[in-house]
């Protein structure tokens, strides 16, 4: 009976790791956070393309040289375009009552993003903008249906136009629904330099949302085999004290 | 040697020092038969102490300011030496406490600990648990996050439900209309002062009540019945050396599986931490869906479960009775349980098939507390709270009607 419930109990951990499942059909990032290359080119996309509008105040620049493997002069010359100091967050001088007043939403600031959204859903929202000419950007976005913001890669990633199909609904009404998109106009970047491009900025705001976090696994490590050899000790203790308990 | 000797007889001569060692430690005479669910009362201990300790030095960093609180939990996960470390080990002790204590509430619904003479073990281990419901509660809000914020919220308005007073009531514990600074100001008083010093009271408590009794055993023989010349149970072994090496096993097993979540999952799969707290508060902005942590899920679910009207009374109402009456009913336990024998060992068919139909029950809505309501959960839903209300209701039958097999003299041996 008791292997038994025990056995119920072990059951339902899988349940519990498959109930968090996130949305439909989003594309794999394959992000490599070992791969400081990829953090330096997301880091460069993110200052020229993101923080026009979006901050990044929880994240300081000499962390960011330190962690991507840039110096503080690099970091000062190439990532930095305001007075900022090296140890400031990463803040931007549009005022959030002003980005309201202009955008009627306030950018959100993405030092967060990828643990709010998970880096699947931010690799597959930026591929995912087309051409939508009754938004007020031009722009719609296949995952975010009526985004408030427009396709700031589109210089890189060029056009991309809707295909649409025409479904029957049940009574008899005929809708037009977004099938899926096509790049029409070239960019700048080839669709592979551009794939390339999101990869690196995915694995950028990855990076930024737990700075630690490659620190932490490797420590992580550490921790478990102490506690194994530890454990090899513990038991053999509690082995010689028990030898005489029948 | 000799000076530390005289040392202990001038502390025993004004405090009863090794008088409490030995009551406790080792002249505490426990049987020699605990297995495996006999871990998780001393890993709640030291879950306790671990969140205690996290909790002292994350204060040091944290500012309980509606303005502030979400940037210094960053602040603490980013600037502060090993800020993120200690933070982790807090939120993920939070689920490990749960997850420990409900192992250690089954542990006695498995071998009838709760049964006399231990019922006040058990009644000051169900306040326990509802004292670290409250610290839960009130915990989660400090983050100042999306789910923080807008589960204080829903679990706030559910006093509202209450009839006549409920709004004043809502009012008073918020402390504003809505979820603002002055409530995130008393949540932390509460967390940090209120809620741990009666938890530690209770635990003390609930230490001294077993110590008094004694320990039940997976047989649920009492072995102060079978004494030696000397007045010792012949089926007991001191706490202390025995089982305190044998707990010292049993804790760097649990902190393997802790520290394997809190170096590689912190998360924990999106359950441990929501990803929409992530986000600050924005009292403008609902989260598409509000889920609570998983812990408080089945009661969660059991709330939702209510779907309709009886009388005057609202479905809301009803569904914050049903889940108030769903923890208070575990409170009687001792009470509804009129087996003659104490463990599941010696028990019959039908209390063994309650048991199961329990936990499924709980595990059910647990998931489904964690879950969008349609229609067949909704219906699910209410067949747990069915299942999980008749386990206790149905118990004074059963329990009497359920044959029993011969409870032996002394303790049984499996292997150690």
């Amino acid at each position: 009976m008791k292997k038994q419930l025990l056995a119920l109990l072990l059951l339902a951990v899988p349940a519990l790791a498959l109930a968090s499942g996130g949305s439909v059909d989003l594309k794999k990032a394959n992000i490599d956070p070992e791969n400081k290359e990829s953090l330096q080119r997301g880091a460069r996309t993110f200052v020229n393309y993101c923080m026009g509008c979006h901050s990044a105040q929880y994240q300081r620049y000499n962390r960011l040289a330190r962690d991507i493997g840039l110096s503080e002069d690099e970091v000062i010359g190439n990532l930095m375009f305001t007075d900022s100091k090296i140890g400031d967050h990463m803040t931007i001088a549009m005022t959030s009552a002003d980005a309201k007043n202009w955008f009627g939403a306030a950018p959100p600031d993405l030092t967060l993003v990828a643990r709010v959204r998970g880096v699947d859903w931010l690799y597959t929202y930026l591929h995912s903008f087309y051409r939508d000419a009754s938004r007020p950007f031009g722009v719609n976005n296949k995952i975010f249906p009526n985004v408030g913001m427009p396709n700031v890669l589109w210089r890189l990633q060029g056009v991309q136009e809707p295909v649409y199909k025409t479904v029957m609904d049940e009574d008899g009404h005929e809708h037009k629904v977004l099938e899926s998109i096509e790049l029409k106009q070239a960019g700048l970047q080839s669709p592979a330099e551009f794939d390339r491009t999101v990869r690196d900025l995915v694995n950028f705001l990855a990076y930024m949302g737990e700075p630690i976090k490659q620190q932490r696994m490797a420590l992580g490590v550490k921790v478990l085999l102490f506690l194994l050899v530890f454990f090899v000790v513990a038991y053999l203790l509690k082995k010689e004290y028990w030898k005489d308990v029948h | 040697m000799g000076m530390l000797v005289s040392l202990r007889d001038w502390v025993d001569a004004r405090f009863p020092l090794t008088k409490m060692w030995e009551e406790h430690l080792s002249k505490y005479y426990a049987p020699k038969n605990f297995n495996f669910w006999y871990f998780f009362g001393s890993l709640a201990l030291l879950v306790l102490v671990i969140q205690i300790i996290t909790g002292i030095f994350l204060t040091m960093n944290y500012k309980p300011d509606a303005n502030e609180a979400f940037a210094s939990v960053e602040y603490i996960m980013r600037d502060v030496e090993w800020g993120w470390l200690i933070r982790y080990m807090h939120s993920t002790g939070a689920s490990a406490f749960f997850i420990v204590v409900y192992m250690h509430m089954f542990r006695g619904m498995l071998y009838g600990s709760y049964k006399g003479p231990r019922e006040l073990i058990w009644l000051f281990g169900m306040m326990i648990y509802l004292a670290l419901m409250a610290e839960a509660f009130f915990g989660y809000l400090l983050p100042w996050g999306q789910m923080s914020y807008w589960g204080a919220q829903v679990i706030v308005s559910l006093f509202g439900a209450i009839p006549g007073i409920g709004d004043s009531l809502s009012l008073w514990i918020r402390g504003d209309y809505v979820i603002s600074d002055v409530t995130l100001n008393r949540f932390f008083a509460l967390h940090v002062i209120a809620v741990p010093l009666v938890l530690v009271a209770l635990v003390v408590m609930h230490i001294l009540a077993l110590h008094e009794v004694g320990s039940n055993n997976p047989d649920g023989v009492e072995i102060k019945k079978n004494k030696d010349e000397n007045g010792i149970p012949k089926d007991g072994i001191p706490f202390h050396p025995y089982y305190t090496v044998k707990d010292i096993v049993g804790v760097v097993v649990f902190l393997m599986f802790f520290a394997f979540v809190v170096f590689f999952i912190p998360e924990g799969g999106g359950y441990f931490l929501e990803p929409p707290n992530f986000e600050p508060a924005n009292a403008l902005k609902t989260p598409e869906y509000i889920a609570p942590v998983w812990y408080f899920t089945p009661y969660y679910a059991m709330l939702r479960a209510i779907t309709f009207d009886i009388g005057p009374l609202s479905s809301k109402f009803l569904g914050v009775i049903v889940m108030g009456a769903a923890v208070v009913i575990l409170f009687f336990l001792p009470w509804l349980d009129r087996s003659p024998v104490k463990s599941i060992r010696y028990r019959g068919p039908i209390f063994k098939i309650m048991l199961a139909l329990f936990v499924i029950s709980f595990f059910v809505l647990g998931w489904l507390g964690t879950q969008a309501p349609t229609d067949v959960k909704t219906m699910l839903a209410q067949i747990g709270t069915a299942v999980y209300f008749a386990f206790f209701l149905l118990m004074p039958f059963y329990t009497k009607l359920d044959p029993t097999k011969p409870v032996p003299e002394r303790v049984t041996m499996g292997s150690h």
